[in-house]
């Protein structure tokens, strides 16, 4: 096990390698330079000028040569300073020690699309198993529709009617941000609810929209289990449905939502620009989308390079779990 | 645990999270008696929060090149001098200043007795240190050009500043705003660009930053002692909200104070008792133009009756009505109306397609394969209008140019491109034929590098490589002289020109249209704007809302 582990972490370092080079080429072919914000349209901006900016932040080197500086540095795990007017350095960015946990962008996105994904896989697997073993009736095609709706409405516009709804015609519900203005004037027991408030209608437009695909995999994988021949065994020797479904069925028709699982985990920290922005929620999405917008090379570079990271931690999770639930892979037969 | 049972829980929390907590919720007033208080006297305390779709970068005004970074720098640090709300300069932290007779020195004299934040004094050894760090070349800042006019600065005394410019430049006393008071003691000898202040500024205007919690909120807090008094409204808060229809509907639910509205929004989202009861609307022309440009280059565009036949085919005024709701105005030239250097009496071109048509023959533009377009040597006349994408008002402007110039034959593509790939592949190369853009008009004449013929080598501004000589020595004329009568003489001969010549089509001034709640009192629109006398805004004590958090 051990030995299979250290042979996984070791072939991941060429697939890193390649991933960030790649990276930083493209983003390097895309019109523009981080100094732009400053440069472009600006009367006050002379080429003089334009080029000590590019020499200052190594613009003017080769992209290779440039890429070796950002390699050189990465291996210390400094990702550098972000090209913006700010110059903070990206981790403080992406995991702002100055402020408390809760306030920091990782952390935000995090914990945001983790609560829905264990929000989408709570009320999707039981969808998906009882469509399944109530194939074709009723039941399934209205589990089905709902689901597909919530798959095919834009967010964006469920957001807002959402918001008008619960927010500005009930007034229930805040609409936008993390806390409220009185936050900080909150008992403990307020605070917290004050959050779980904010929380409420962005975690069900994730959830609503996420559902579609995990209950209809679970669905469909449950419906090949029950027509294997263990299952007919089982149910031949007289056991009880329940037993039959949650005992035998119900671990291996899992099998292929692990791999899901898995490959969602980069998803975690990826976060969404259009959700943060109807929300107001200040994570990950919002970051990488103005990074890209102003060129700003190591911020990108940043997120994708912790993105690709997790990317393969995320398989070789994956591969440890069907290990663990399946013990063809285990004896490696 | 069962599925069910889990579901179950989720059910029951998301029930308990709607019911209605008994927070302290504002209550909107439901008529407008509530807010006519009796007792309207000016009154310290409140809070305003504006709503605002990015946060700042960086707080230092001259490394910041956003406005949203501007925009709260503004409320933290003061310049010498100030725009009144009739554009003529004052002094802010200059008291005065003389000018020398041939143009060249400038000597401001300064306030005594301002204290930095920090309760430092402010001397001209402030002012000396940020002239001084605008032009290091170490500094990454866009506004160096007008300080590097400067031959010479010289501290004369603590409240005695001069510099002494190589030629006489007009532009110059407007540039000592406060791009370059930096609190001396505080940043000597340091890397500006990674100094603490960067997000954490010592200033001396009339507020201050109390928190900032990134892509959430800033908080600033009143400078009880500022040298014009203490602001009314004791904090000023941004709240970050990307999205303009969020941030409306928060607007709504009375979360936020103030923001800009977008057409739509102020002409008919807002009218209805609600927002006439609670919030006052303002108008007045921003400083800024949308306009077609055309390429001089381009063979066909070179023609200057093509130019103006295309004036003739556009009507301004529907654009007007139709994109802003009516919230600007049609332009005739690069300056906003009403203000000193706008010419009224210009050439201008009410929508008259027929005339459209007879100029476009002349100049050898003709159906004549009965194809609908105009076409000359065989080749017909079509053309794209380039724009950057995500600025609705452009891309309908753009809609209904298309539709106006199919009407007279000119067939239009319209072509959306993400910024950066905008300017530079295709402004800086000059690969355009038409595009659609707007300038913000700084609140000075001075367009030399719009206009200016030495201004059209790449990445500079004059990218349509206007060229017309007379207008070089008017845009000279007028930067090299303090006198406003002769500066308003070229500046009106310029308009003329360009309105003649037709480079641009200048299509629209756009109104800006912020809404504030009605509680907050002395709001005074004027050619500037509203928020020149923020810190003389007050909330009658009745009415106030935001009490200080201890």
């Amino acid at each position: 096990m051990l030995k299979y582990l250290a042979k996984r972490f070791l072939e991941m370092i060429p697939t890193l390698f390649g991933i960030t080079l790649i990276s930083f080429f493209i983003i390097h072919l895309a019109p523009g330079k981080p100094t732009d914000a400053l440069s472009e349209m600006n009367p006050k901006m002379t080429p003089e000028a334009r080029e000590r900016l590019e020499k200052l932040y190594n613009l003017d080197k080769p992209v290779i040569v440039q890429y070796g500086m950002w390699l050189k540095r990465i291996v210390k795990l400094d990702f550098g300073e972000s090209f913006s007017m700010d110059r903070r350095p990206v981790m403080q960015k992406i995991w702002d020690t100055k402020q408390p946990l809760l306030e920091r962008r990782l952390f935000i996105t995090f914990m945001l699309n983790l609560i829905a994904m264990i929000i989408i896989l709570a009320i999707a697997i039981p969808i998906g198993i009882s469509s399944a073993t109530h194939q074709n009736t009723l039941y399934d095609k209205i589990t089905t529709t709902t689901v597909f709706l919530g798959f095919a409405m834009p967010s964006f516009w469920l957001a807002l009617l959402l918001m008008m709804l619960f927010g500005v015609y009930l007034d229930w519900l805040p609409i936008s941000g993390l806390k409220s203005m009185s936050y900080d004037s909150l008992s403990v027991g307020g605070k917290v609810l004050d959050r779980l408030k904010h929380l409420v209608l962005p975690m069900f437009v994730a959830a609503f929209g996420g559902l579609a695909a995990d209950s209809r995999y679970m669905r469909s994988s449950m419906l090949e289990v029950v027509r294997q021949d263990y299952v007919t065994v089982a149910r031949a020797k007289g056991l009880p449905e329940k037993t039959v479904i949650y005992r035998h069925a119900f671990r291996n028709a899992l099998l292929p939502l692990i791999t899901l699982v898995g490959l969602s985990v980069p998803g975690l920290i990826g976060g969404s620009v259009i959700f943060e922005n109807i929300f107001g929620i200040p994570g990950m999405g919002q970051l990488f989308f103005n990074g890209v917008m102003t060129r700003d090379y190591s911020l990108i570079m940043a997120i994708l390079t912790i993105g690709a990271f997790l990317t393969l931690i995320g398989n070789l999770l994956a591969d440890i779990g069907y290990m663990f639930a399946d013990p063809r892979i285990r004896t490696g037969r | 645990m069962g599925m069910a049972s889990s579901s179950t829980l989720i059910v029951i929390l998301i029930l308990m999270l709607l019911t209605p907590a008994c927070k302290q919720k504002v209550k909107l007033p439901e008529t407008a008696a509530d807010l006519q208080t009796a007792d309207d006297k000016p009154a310290y305390g409140d809070a305003i929060i504006e709503g605002v779709i990015g946060e700042p970068s960086n707080l230092i005004p001259m490394l910041a090149s956003d406005s949203a970074s501007h925009n709260v720098a503004g409320l933290i640090f003061n310049g010498l001098v100030k725009y009144d709300t009739d554009l003529s300069v004052i002094g802010d932290l200059a008291e005065s200043w003389d000018i020398s007779k041939d143009g060249l020195i400038i000597t401001f004299h300064l306030r005594k007795g301002v204290k930095w934040t920090d309760g430092v004094e402010f001397t001209a050894g402030d002012v000396m240190f940020g002239y001084k760090t605008i032009i290091d070349e170490k500094t990454p800042s866009a506004y160096k050009e007008d300080f590097l006019q400067v031959k010479k600065a010289e501290v004369l005394d603590n409240y005695t500043f001069r510099v002494t410019y190589e030629k006489p430049f007009a532009p110059a006393l407007t540039s000592w705003t406060s791009l370059v008071i930096l609190p001396k003691h505080l940043l000597e000898g340091k890397d500006i660009t990674k100094s603490d202040l960067v997000r954490n500024p010592v200033g001396l205007g009339p507020y201050k930053l109390a928190k900032w919690v990134s892509g959430q909120e800033l908080i600033l807090e009143s400078n009880r002692d500022y040298f014009e008094g203490r602001p009314y409204i004791d904090r000023y808060i941004y709240k970050v909200i990307p999205d303009s229809a969020t941030m409306f509907l928060v607007l709504k639910t009375g979360e936020v104070d103030t923001m800009g509205l977008t057409p739509i929004q102020y002409t008919k989202q807002t009218d209805n008792a609600f927002f006439k009861n609670s919030f006052r609307k303002y108008r007045y022309p921003a400083f800024s133009y949308t306009h077609l440009a055309f390429n001089q280059k381009h063979p066909w565009f070179r023609d200057k009756r093509v130019r103006q036949a295309m004036s003739y085919a556009i009507d301004k005024n529907e654009i007007v009505d139709v994109v802003l709701f009516g919230l600007g105005t049609p332009a005739t030239g690069p300056y906003v109306p009403n203000t000193w250097p706008y010419n009224p009496n210009v050439r201008k071109y009410d929508f008259n397609p027929e005339k459209a048509i007879e100029l476009l023959k002349e100049a050898g533009w003709q159906d004549r394969d009965g194809d609908g377009i105009l076409d000359k040597d065989g080749r017909p006349f079509s053309f794209t209008i380039l724009t950057n994408a995500g600025n609705n008002l452009r891309k309908n402007t753009a809609t209904i140019i298309q539709s106006r110039l199919e009407k007279i034959g000119v067939k239009v593509e319209i072509r959306t491109v993400e910024w950066s790939t905008f300017v530079n592949q295709f402004i800086d190369k000059k690969r355009f034929e038409a595009v659609l853009l707007g300038w913000s008009i700084g609140l000075d004449a001075d367009q030399y590098d719009i206009w200016h013929s030495s201004k059209t080598k790449e990445k500079e501004l004059n990218f349509i490589s206007y060229n017309n000589p007379e207008v070089d020595q008017l845009l000279e004329k007028g930067r090299r002289t303090f006198a406003l009568e002769e500066r308003k003489k070229a500046y009106f001969r310029i308009q003329e020109i360009l309105a003649d010549e037709v480079p641009y089509i200048f299509l629209y001034v756009p109104d800006a249209t912020p809404i504030v709640h009605a509680r907050i009192k002395n709001i005074k629109p004027t050619a500037i704007g509203i928020s020149y006398n923020m810190p003389k805004w007050y909330v009658p004590k009745p009415l106030q809302r935001h009490t200080m958090v201890q």
